[in-house]
């Protein structure tokens, strides 16, 4: 009688049993699917509303990171020969990206021109600039940036480096502060809704713990009975992230348009619609997914053991 | 061929339900097993569908060692053994056939071999006229029929019925009796748990009492030796 042999690769038909099972059952369970999927479309709000305004305020940050550059004012006792060895010197440090030439002349015009009015003045100056010629120099991570300037101050021909100390400093260190406490909330989220989905899904599954009781009297294998959950879970889920992504498309479609033309000259840019939205949405996707399978297959574990 | 040999089982809380039990039940047999609330007979059914493990002794049920087998072959235990609850143990959401069909579907079985036998038993129990309704739209006894059918529809060699009777007035009683019967006189092995006075005089078959853990009696077309 027990020599029947164990089936275990699962059968092709089983696993469409197993997809419709567990769509009916959404059906079936209609308040428990409600509450489910309400649970995970309200976390996934939060999550998602929160990781968009984060995701952008770290592009603020990184465009203002990119906005700093360091200027090295060249000796004026330097000839041509001097500036090259010099912009090689720069060019030579690893963690530089680029190096720019910006001749005396140009730094007049910018000068005179950031002064408007008053600036008319310094144009007296045209026949004898007192400005140096400038390297405007680019690292490639912006936190080098100290690093860097102080690296090019020992090098011959440099009569000065300008990188706005002190107030560079404190910037990143804003920048790093707001990143991490941005990382600390985003996961501290993300648990808080495993944890009130996987929560509901529970009270959902021991609502039915007499279903699984019963199908393991009939002979049901445990994976048997954990696949139409696994699924079920899986479903929920994906159900659970529509509506949070809808929200969230609209809400920044608006917001961007709103936004969008008002930074037009500033240099903070925020992240375009497309692609960000779409990968937003990938994202909540896979949270509620995620977290679905997760909650249904923890929840059915504790009546697997009659 | 079922046989206990030198059977106890005492639970956690110190109580022991089963006090040393040996007993062969050939197949084929028809046994009720009577005795007071508490004796132990509940305990005992369990342990025969591997609900409960005994402490100590072994059963052998169709030359499996139910007091040695891994949790992992339960399932496949089971599938060669029928049981009846007195609560009925069906499926809520499911209807009447998707109930009996579920105990093929979990062993796999062909569509089409499932849809002609899950006929077969609902034709047996005579349910073949409400496939369609749910447990809820049903009486008492016609829920128990459908739980008869689910657990023979695998065919199995063993049906254990736990007070099959218990929550049914007398006339549905002795319907639902007519099927163990006709079961039985099938080849398959019935134990059947009951209180029921009135069948068991009446349809007479091997009767096992159990009193404090112990088989107290033991007598071929005994009667039930209790007042109710």
């Amino acid at each position: 009688m027990m020599s029947r042999k164990v089936i275990t690769v699962m059968k092709i038909r089983t696993i469409g049993r197993h997809a419709r099972e567990s769509i009916k059952s959404i059906g079936r369970n209609g308040w428990m699917t409600f509450a489910s999927v309400s649970a995970v479309t309200v976390t996934l709000i939060l999550v998602g509303v929160f990781f968009v305004i984060m995701m952008n305020l770290n592009r603020v940050a990184e465009t203002i990171e990119e906005d700093v550059q360091i200027r090295v004012h060249i000796d004026v006792a330097a000839n041509k020969q001097d500036q090259q060895a010099l912009k090689s010197e720069i060019e030579k440090i690893p963690e530089v990206k680029s190096v720019k030439f910006s001749p005396k002349e140009q730094e007049l015009k910018d000068l005179v021109q950031s002064l408007g009015e008053e600036g008319k003045a310094f144009k007296l100056f045209e026949q004898d600039n007192p400005l140096n010629d400038v390297f405007i120099v680019k690292t490639k991570k912006p936190t080098d940036t100290m690093k860097v300037a102080k690296q090019i101050e020992k090098d011959n021909f440099v009569a000065k480096v300008k990188y706005g100390q002190g107030k560079v400093e404190k910037l990143f260190k804003f920048i790093k502060a707001s990143r991490n406490v941005g990382i600390v909330l985003i996961i501290g989220l993300f648990f808080t809704a495993i944890f009130l989905i996987s929560n509901t899904i529970k009270i959902t599954i021991i609502a039915r713990r007499r279903e699984i009781k019963i199908m393991r009297l009939v002979g049901a294998t445990n994976n048997f009975i954990r696949w139409p959950f696994f699924l079920e879970g899986l479903w929920l889920g994906i159900l659970g992230s529509i509506l949070p992504i809808i929200l969230i498309a609209i809400a920044y479609y608006r917001a961007y348009d709103y936004i969008g033309p008002k930074l037009q000259g500033t240099f903070i840019k925020v992240l375009p619609f497309d692609p960000f939205v779409y990968q937003v949405s990938g994202i909540l996707i896979l949270m509620g997914a995620l977290i679905g399978v997760w909650g249904s297959v923890m929840s059915v574990r504790k009546f697997l053991k009659v | 061929m079922i046989e206990l040999q030198e059977v106890y089982k005492k639970y956690p809380n110190g109580v022991t339900a089963v006090n040393g039990i040996d007993v062969r039940i050939n197949q084929g047999e028809f046994v009720y097993v009577v005795g007071p609330s508490g004796a132990g007979k509940s305990t005992f059914i369990k342990m025969m569908y591997r609900e409960e493990v005994p402490t100590s002794g072994t059963i052998m049920m169709n030359g499996v060692n139910l007091a040695k087998l891994k949790m992992k072959k339960v399932p496949l235990f089971r599938r060669n053994l029928g049981v009846v609850f007195q609560d009925f143990k069906l499926l809520p959401t499911l209807t009447v056939y998707e109930n009996v069909a579920f105990a093929l579907e979990v062993i796999e079985a062909q569509p089409k071999y499932i849809k002609k036998r899950v006929m077969e038993v609902l034709d047996l129990v005579n349910l073949k006229h409400k496939i369609k309704m749910l447990p809820s739209e049903l009486s008492g006894g016609e829920q128990q029929r459908v739980s008869i059918a689910r657990s023979i529809v695998n065919s199995p060699k063993v049906v254990i019925a736990d007070e099959p009777t218990g929550n049914l007035d007398p006339d549905t009683s002795w319907e639902i009796m007519k099927i163990f019967e006709e079961i039985n006189e099938r080849g398959t092995t019935v134990v059947m748990a009951t209180h029921n006075r009135e069948i068991v005089n009446t349809l007479r078959h091997r009767v096992i009492a159990i009193e404090g853990g112990k088989i107290v009696r033991d007598e071929q077309k005994g009667d039930y030796g209790y007042e109710n």
